[in-house]
């Protein structure tokens, strides 16, 4: 296991260290040690190796990361796993706003609560939040999976496309163009899928969930909509 | 009196409800939607036309013509990147969407760019493989939609531009409309087919300059801090905005005009929103030069540059480069009136076509039609631009050497005098014959 102390490391060296790395490394187990809230830890990865981050991290943790699997044993700040193409990311703690913001996919596991925008403008990431979510969560969501253990905050996935949300605790509101739509066989399916992926096996109920995802009547602008927006 | 021969008053049109008004009116009532178009604005605005060089006599020494060299390029992104870039003309390509423009259009930048040795830039929908591969220098715009954003493409291209915002709609996202809206659009976009693709307004994790800052810093770490990262936004409160910029960590600050072009936009946000590019030019300088950073932080600014003379006067101002949309596309072949007949059928006239939205570009540049896309030539097209920017690179270098400056750079406000009032106060030059400047005063 390669060890990194940002107490003596700087973090430009740490990211300098994990891009060198090629596809076939074999220094495939990272550690860093005193995160301290830093911004821009892990960053742009593009290989197979696992990052411990042990403890907080600040803004764009594993932002833009393919590949990698980046564990946040702390809480995570702005922006955690955003644009993310593939990999897995996973914050141990709480995160803040705009989680998975943008990401295009890969596996985003946030075992606390997820602050406001959660999956906003998300592209293809699976989104498992085993807390509850803030308000304008899913807003403009193109596509991909946004699940929530808990509750969901106002006006959740409002002008929303084609991605799908699952709440199983409440929803505070919907934002415009976002419905509740019936949960058939093939969602409890996805559904079971993620949560092992989350690592929840089968302790959970699918069947407790709700669906939501768009009515579509805001896909090509017509006048007498223009009140929704 | 004989009544047969009373004098009658002849019919007045009114000045403010003219007949393009009027028409707007009625096209609104009849429709209840606002009107949306490309392309800048098209109202008359102080412009650089308002300004004059002063050139050399007795008290200035000019440089010969054809003898004495006159540089003309120019660095970008010296701050803090690792690998800056050096243009050979300080005239760049605008951001512009693959989406808003077929591919075609896209590539014939990229090819006359390169032959000119100059910059292009890719815009909402993310980096195509022939812009890519015709484009020498390739600027990559991270927009808030993200539309294509990955981190391979931005490993790819030569710097990043942070886009906060443009001169046709300052504060405004965008709406690429359903009909330009093809199966490779909506692919790299991530959405179905057909449906009007909204670009958001604001970027979806972060908010203030405070948090630009921590942007931008993990744009530079996820590039191990090779690229230059510009910040564009649109000319509203270009002091500030430059100088929050600066502070952001932009290497770069591209500074766009409302008449700076867009693909789709209201027409009223393109009129009624924004400053002409005259106006915002040395606001921006002075934000640079109270921070010291005039020429380490490079300025560009674009909306409405047309000749040699319009990239003279904005450089005198005091801007590093400038940036052309608008312009690129006529020397493209947009609006030339040899498609005049289909024009018609579209209800307009070659160099009215602002309809860009609608992909029917008889043009083959503003469409995702494959037809009609397939009327541009890249080669050819890219030749064009080459040629046309070369033009203004002469012509900026005529000026240049006739005010004595052996580098476009240093053309500076003292070469220059304005026509109008107005354009004096905003350029901050006299106007012309007086040594009064509107605005300063001099006791």
């Amino acid at each position: 296991m390669s060890v990194v102390d940002l107490a003596v490391t700087s973090r430009r060296e740490l990211n300098i260290q994990l891009h060198a790395l090629a596809p076939n490394t074999n220094q495939t187990h990272w550690r860093v040690e005193n995160p301290n809230g830093q911004h821009s830890l892990a960053v742009g990865l593009d290989a197979p190796v696992t990052v411990e981050i042990a403890g907080h991290a600040g803004y764009y943790c594993a932002g833009m990361n393919k590949q990698a699997t980046v564990v946040v044993e702390g809480n995570a700040g702005v922006g955690v796993a955003e644009n993310m193409i593939s990999g897995m990311v996973h914050v141990k703690g709480d995160a803040s706003q705009a989680a998975g913001a943008t990401a295009h996919g890969g596996l985003l596991v946030i075992d606390g609560d997820a602050s406001a925008r959660c999956g906003i403008s998300m592209k293809g990431v699976n989104i498992v939040v085993k807390g509850s979510i803030g308000p304008m969560s899913a807003f403009m969501a193109q596509s991909g999976t946004l699940i929530v253990l808990g509750d969901a905050g106002d006006a959740l996935g409002d002008s929303i496309y084609e991605a799908r949300l699952f709440v199983r605790g409440s929803v505070k509101s919907l934002g415009t163009d976002c419905v509740e739509k019936t949960l058939r066989e093939e969602h409890k399916e996805e559904l079971r899928e993620l949560l092992n992926a989350a690592g929840l096996g089968d302790a959970i109920n699918v069947d407790e969930f709700k669906r939501y995802g768009s009515s579509r009547k805001l896909y090509n602008f017509h006048v007498d909509n223009a009140a929704a927006y | 009196m004989d009544s047969n021969h009373i004098p009658r008053t002849l019919p007045r049109q009114s000045a403010t409800f003219d007949p393009h008004t009027m028409a707007e009116i009625r096209r609104a009532a009849a429709t209840g939607i606002y009107d949306i178009r490309g392309a800048g604005t098209k109202r008359v605005l102080p412009h650089f036309d308002d300004l004059l060089f002063l050139g050399a006599s007795i008290s200035r020494y000019p440089l010969e013509g054809y003898r004495e060299k006159c540089a003309t390029d120019v660095w970008l992104g010296t701050r803090f990147a690792k690998k800056p870039i050096h243009l050979k003309i300080p005239i760049t390509i605008a951001g512009m969407s693959f989406g808003a423009l077929s591919a075609q259009a896209k590539e014939a930048l990229g090819r006359g760019a390169s032959i000119a040795g100059t910059s292009t830039t890719t815009g909402d929908g993310g980096m195509t493989p022939e812009e890519r591969g015709q484009s020498k220098t390739l600027i990559y715009q991270y927009l808030p939609s993200r539309y294509g954003m990955n981190p391979d493409d931005l490993r790819k291209a030569d710097a990043i531009e942070v886009v906060i915002g443009q001169g046709a709609k300052p504060g405004g996202g965008g709406m690429l409309l359903g009909q330009k809206i093809s199966d490779r659009v909506a692919q790299m976009r991530n959405l179905p087919k057909g449906i009007d693709q909204r670009s958001a307004c604001r970027h979806p994790d972060w908010t203030g300059p405070d948090d630009l800052e921590i942007k931008i810093e993990e744009l530079r770490e996820i590039t191990d801090w090779e690229k230059p990262i510009y910040v564009k936004v649109g000319a509203t409160r270009p002091y500030y905005d430059v100088a929050l910029a600066v502070k952001s960590g932009a290497d770069v600050v591209v500074l766009d005009g409302m008449q700076g072009g867009t693909a789709a936009t209201q027409e009223v946000f393109i009129e009624h929103v924004g400053l002409p590019i005259l106006a915002a030019i040395r606001p921006a300088v002075q934000a640079l030069q109270d921070l010291g950073m005039h020429r380490k932080v490079q300025l560009i600014v674009s909306g409405g540059i047309r000749n040699g003379a319009d990239v003279a006067k904005a450089l005198a101002l005091g801007a590093d480069a400038v940036a052309i949309g608008t312009a690129a596309l006529v020397a493209l072949g947009d609006n030339d009136p040899i498609h005049e007949e289909e024009y018609r059928k579209l209800g307009t006239t070659a160099g009215a076509y602002d309809d860009w939205q609608d992909g029917r570009d008889p043009a083959g540049i503003t469409t995702q039609d494959p037809e009609l896309a397939a009327r541009l030539d890249p080669v050819s097209a890219g030749r064009r631009l080459a040629n046309y920017l070369s033009v203004l690179a002469l012509e900026a270098q005529t000026i240049a050497r006739a005010c004595g400056k052996s580098h476009l750079h240093n053309l500076e406000p003292e070469d220059l005098v304005a026509l109008t009032i107005e354009a004096a106060a905003m350029a901050r030059v006299p106007l012309a014959g007086t040594d009064w400047i509107p605005g300063q005063l001099k006791f």
